[in-house]
């Protein structure tokens, strides 16, 4: 049986948790606008903590799809 | 009773409890090595989740974390974006991985190896690379138990005492339980773990400025630069973060024992859904960074941030409290050490004696042979950490340097028709070789960049060059590839 590769559109769910937490951090590394009480690099980081559980979840939907069609098919 | 006896009482009580679920979810199987292992392969959603919390929350996310924000300040920030990338690769790695390990009935990363490029030293080469880097982070955990045990007793017991009495807990339960064992034990582990999270980052933050906001407001005060990078070191910047979080995403599932962990699932749906919770479940891990922060006004001038933590929580709360922190924070790392040792004795055993040197080992002399590996690096690994003077960080960075230099092997192993047995092995060599050098000459980060990254690099790309200069022969057992 033939490995079944991840599709291009979950790759690309999966890419934009990098570009928010990771390549993009001389834009958001600094102390203010304080929210909360709590510096904004941190907070930056905590609510993309939530939005990648956001995009994996999009990524399983699309990568999950397909999957059930293929075994309908004859 | 003195206020050490209060607290060790308590984690005494708390880490019995957790050997107690150990042993019981032990008990009644017939432990083959399958068992032993992968636990059967039968692990659905829930005792999966278990494992890999359970092996995410270790003493470096625990002491290490407020270590880093105590005496680095802004790098620490990477562990937040590091964890959480890791799950988004292993998402896209592991139930691949799973699906060939189904098929193929591996049970650890060098059967994959094995399998895959059909090359007994290049899989032995990986299996010995993983034992060695494993032992770092084996070593972290028994650096760990060896702290809370020596601060919560206030500083009665020594931390040497405190390590040798750990190993010998840990072995016993790791030898009578395997891997299942080690799930249970994380339920119990996980819930105090959050709890004690979720304590230490709000409560002493309270206790001792009244609120959070109120702590970050006075830290800013006194060292404005600290929450920022390179915060209180000088070559800790931007570029140091980018490539570190990229090594070490790239090569959170590049460890035997997450790979490991991986094949005990019982399909590739509840690997994905894992990693679909888990970075939100990992927020909870920011709280330990508050605790760190708040020692830097609280405990200042510690002569390692490792201490940090508990010293803040011993100024904080009451005994029988700092018992609790300290059973959670002890759980916290007998769990993930168990995973650690019993990975690496597997692999020496079974992918590193075996294939070399005793080719006729039946599969019950294999468990017995991993079984005297775990005592063997145990003692190994205890002998390191009464020697060493590493932070917990630089351990585990240490580790992950070396691990993610599989990546290339994996990755394109799974998802590349042309990559060649020459090509990975060549790149291997050169990454592992690259990472020996620059760690041993202190080079690290090199130029502003991680070690581990830069070695990654030149894998990669010898990898990739060789593959592309010689072509693989095709090979049958390939044939799913």
């Amino acid at each position: 049986m033939p490995l079944k590769k991840p599709s291009p559109g979950a790759l690309v769910l999966g890419l934009i948790p990098f570009v928010g937490m990771c390549f993009s951090v001389a834009l958001w590394d600094r102390v203010d606008p304080i929210i909360l009480g709590i510096p904004f690099n941190i907070v930056w980081l905590l609510g993309w903590m939530a939005i990648s559980s956001l995009c994996l979840w999009a990524a399983y939907r699309v990568e999950t799809k397909p999957d059930k069609k293929d075994e309908r098919a004859p | 009773m003195s206020p050490s006896a209060v607290a060790l009482t308590t984690i005494f009580a708390i880490v019995a409890m957790g050997s107690a679920i150990g042993f019981l979810a032990g008990v009644h199987r017939k432990m083959d090595l399958e068992q032993w292992t992968v636990g059967g392969r039968g692990f659905g959603p829930l005792l999966m989740y278990l494992l890999m919390a359970g092996e995410t929350y270790t003493t470096f996310s625990f002491l290490g974390a407020s270590g880093w924000a105590y005496s680095r300040g802004g790098p620490t920030l990477y562990i937040l974006a590091y964890i959480t990338l890791t799950f988004v690769v292993s998402f896209f790695i592991l139930p691949q991985l799973w699906e060939v390990a189904r098929q193929h009935r591996l049970q650890t990363q060098s059967d994959f190896f094995q399998l895959r490029y059909g090359n007994k030293y290049l899989a032995s080469l990986v299996s010995l690379a993983g034992v060695a880097f494993l032992i770092p982070y084996f070593q972290l955990q028994l650096t760990g138990l060896g702290i809370i045990v020596s601060i919560s007793s206030f500083d009665g017991i020594g931390r040497t005492s405190a390590m040798v009495i750990s190993v010998v807990v840990l072995t016993a339960f790791v030898l009578t339980g395997g891997v299942r064992a080690v799930a249970w034990v994380s339920v119990l582990k996980d819930l105090l773990m959050v709890f004690a999270a979720l304590a230490v980052g709000i409560g002493i933050p309270y206790i001792q400025f009244g609120g959070i906001r109120p702590m970050f407001a006075a830290l800013l005060k006194a060292h404005p630069a600290h929450l920022t990078m390179p915060g209180a070191t000088t070559n800790l910047g931007h570029t140091w973060f980018v490539s570190t979080v990229l090594l070490t995403s790239l090569g959170g599932c590049m460890w035997p024992h997450v790979c490991g962990a991986s094949f005990t699932a019982k399909n590739g749906d509840t690997l994905r859904r894992n990693y679909v919770i888990m970075p939100l479940y990992s927020i909870s891990l920011a709280f330990v960074f508050f605790a760190g922060f708040t020692a830097v006004l609280v405990a200042p001038g510690l002569a390692n941030g490792d201490l940090s933590l508990l010293t803040v929580a011993r100024q904080s709360f009451p005994a029988w409290f700092l018992g609790v922190i300290g059973g959670a924070g002890a759980l916290t790392a007998m769990v993930p050490a168990s995973i650690l040792v019993l990975t690496a004795a597997t692999l020496f055993a079974k992918n590193l004696c075996r294939p070399l040197f005793a080719p006729s080992l039946t599969d019950h002399q294999v468990g017995r042979l991993s079984r005297l590996m775990v005592v063997v690096l145990s003692i190994v690994s205890l002998y390191l950490a009464i020697y060493s003077s590493s932070t917990l960080v630089s351990l585990l960075l240490l580790g992950y340097a070396g691990v993610t230099q599989f990546f290339p092997g994996m990755v394109l192993g799974l998802y590349w028709k042309r990559v060649s047995t020459i090509g990975v092995f060549a790149g291997l060599i050169a990454g592992l070789t690259l990472v020996a050098v620059l760690m041993l000459s202190n080079q690290d980060p090199f130029h502003g960049w991680s070690a581990g990254f830069v070695a990654l690099c030149v894998n990669l790309t010898v990898t990739v060059a060789l593959s592309l200069v010689f072509v693989s022969e095709p090979r049958a057992s390939a044939s799913a590839f």
